[in-house]
């Protein structure tokens, strides 16, 4: 059986614990701006910590932006990469995949939730999907993050920070988190893995 | 953790001591513990460069989030610990010698994996910053005021600060909720209780009267005297929402 992983660069981002989940899950993943090793991968993944702004310059410079749109396999967007998936993000106004629809907004600083939103939350599923199957709903999630997606039909999980928001969003063969899986304990493993074994 | 780059026997020692501390990492993990701390004590007086490969080896099996304490002085020491797969860094005593270093960290990486560590003690009325208190030869009064310190380094970019309670620490009395409450009214970042647990009711006392978000414990743990998964059950049936603890076997 082909496991083969690509993990897409989009700069700036720090992926070693992801490399390194990967590694503990029995895959090897290679981090990669190539469009043939991502075309050919069995599963892709897109991380991304920083500014939206820079990680769409980097995958525009690198002619990622067609070839993204146009991968048939399971892809898992990853935080700054799930808010890259979406239309647009609010975060100095730049267009994004395009791929699930959505603006990514800045969340909403109040009173006991200043942002960036850091450290362990809930998560209610909303809807049915593979890849949190085996994971207790309510189920805490590590999130560090300034923006994020609001719910919609393309919703499959939800956390709170000052208002509701996105925590699992995913339309046709793209899913994504907007916590960390690889820094979330075993349920952040089991979604991995979850992930890793869909079939295309 | 300390380093040694002297003479080969304490190298061999040193890899030893990683062990133990992966190993210790890892019943934490399993525990339930939300984050570890590791406090790099090791000394680099002439500036060379320090050997954290352990940074590594925890990252490779560590699946909760981390952050490196101590030996970070410039751009180029957080961005090894970041690569190595920490999620954060704690800065305390370069800091106080040179407070922009957290406005450029935080531009470099993010306010997010920039933590603030204070050593702070109550004298005449009034908290104090300490500083150099990895050495107690060095440990000294830095000359400001425990909430003005902690209101100029939010103003630059630090994002978590971790108050280290010194008139508590060891003594395992309890954390100082009444300096936490304190700092807590102008720390809008997270704010990290640490220094003087002793018993599962001080956790509760500090989460409850302090309203901090995080408390930070080490001798409790190693001496297994305190279990996570047992303080995380109390907690909760004290009606403090924390993570459960759980069953963390799958990996």
């Amino acid at each position: 059986m082909a496991r083969s992983v690509a993990i897409i660069d989009s700069g700036g981002a720090n992926i070693a614990s992801l490399q390194f989940a990967l590694e503990r899950l029995g895959y090897g993943a290679s981090l990669t701006n190539s469009p043939d090793v991502i075309r050919s991968a069995d599963k892709v993944i897109l991380p991304g910590v920083g500014a939206a702004a820079d990680a769409m310059q980097r995958l525009r410079d690198g002619g990622l932006v067609d070839v993204i749109r146009d991968l048939r396999q399971p892809v898992l967007g990853i935080c700054l990469g799930m808010q890259l998936l979406a239309d647009a993000s609010e975060e100095e106004d730049v267009d994004c995949l395009g791929i699930i629809p959505g603006v990514a907004r800045r969340l909403q600083v109040a009173e006991g939730f200043p942002v960036p939103n850091m450290g362990w939350c809930p998560v209610t599923r909303t809807a049915d999907t593979a890849v949190l199957e085996g994971i207790g709903d309510g189920s805490y999630f590590y999130f560090v993050h300034s923006y994020a997606l609001p719910a919609s039909e393309f919703t499959l999980a939800t956390a709170r920070h000052a208002d509701a928001f996105s925590a699992v969003i995913g339309r046709g063969n793209f899913v994504a988190a907007q916590f960390h899986p690889e820094r979330s304990s075993a349920d952040g493993a089991r979604l991995l893995r979850n992930f890793l074994e869909l079939t295309p | 953790m300390r380093d040694g780059v002297v003479v080969k026997g304490v190298q061999f020692r040193n890899h030893r001591v990683v062990g133990e501390i992966v190993e210790l990492a890892q019943r934490y993990r399993n525990e339930g513990a939300d984050e570890l701390v590791f406090y790099d004590i090791t000394a680099s007086p002439d500036g060379r460069s320090v050997d954290r490969a352990w940074v590594r080896r925890v990252a490779a099996v560590i699946d909760i989030p981390f952050c490196v304490a101590g030996g970070i002085r410039s751009i180029a020491d957080a961005e090894d610990v970041l690569n190595k797969g920490a999620d954060k860094i704690s800065i305390n005593t370069p800091a106080l010698e040179d407070p922009d270093l957290i406005t450029r960290l935080a531009r470099r990486f993010g306010t997010q994996c920039v933590v603030l560590g204070v050593d702070s003690c109550e004298q005449d009325g009034d908290y104090h910053v300490y500083q150099y208190t990895g050495d107690p030869d060095k440990t000294s009064a830095a000359e400001r005021l425990t909430t003005h310190w902690i209101q100029e380094a939010l103003d630059r970019g630090a994002g978590e600060v971790v108050l280290n309670c010194m008139n508590q620490d060891g003594v395992r009395q309890g954390y100082d909720n009444e300096q936490l409450r304190t700092v807590r009214d102008v720390c809008a970042v997270p704010l990290i209780a640490s220094g003087g647990a002793g018993a599962i009711e001080h956790f509760r006392d500090v989460f409850r009267f302090a309203d901090v978000d995080g408390a930070l414990a080490a001798s409790v743990f190693h001496s297994a005297e305190i279990d996570i998964r047992d303080l995380k059950a109390y907690l909760g049936s004290e009606g403090i929402e924390v993570r459960p603890a759980g069953d963390q076997r799958e990996q």
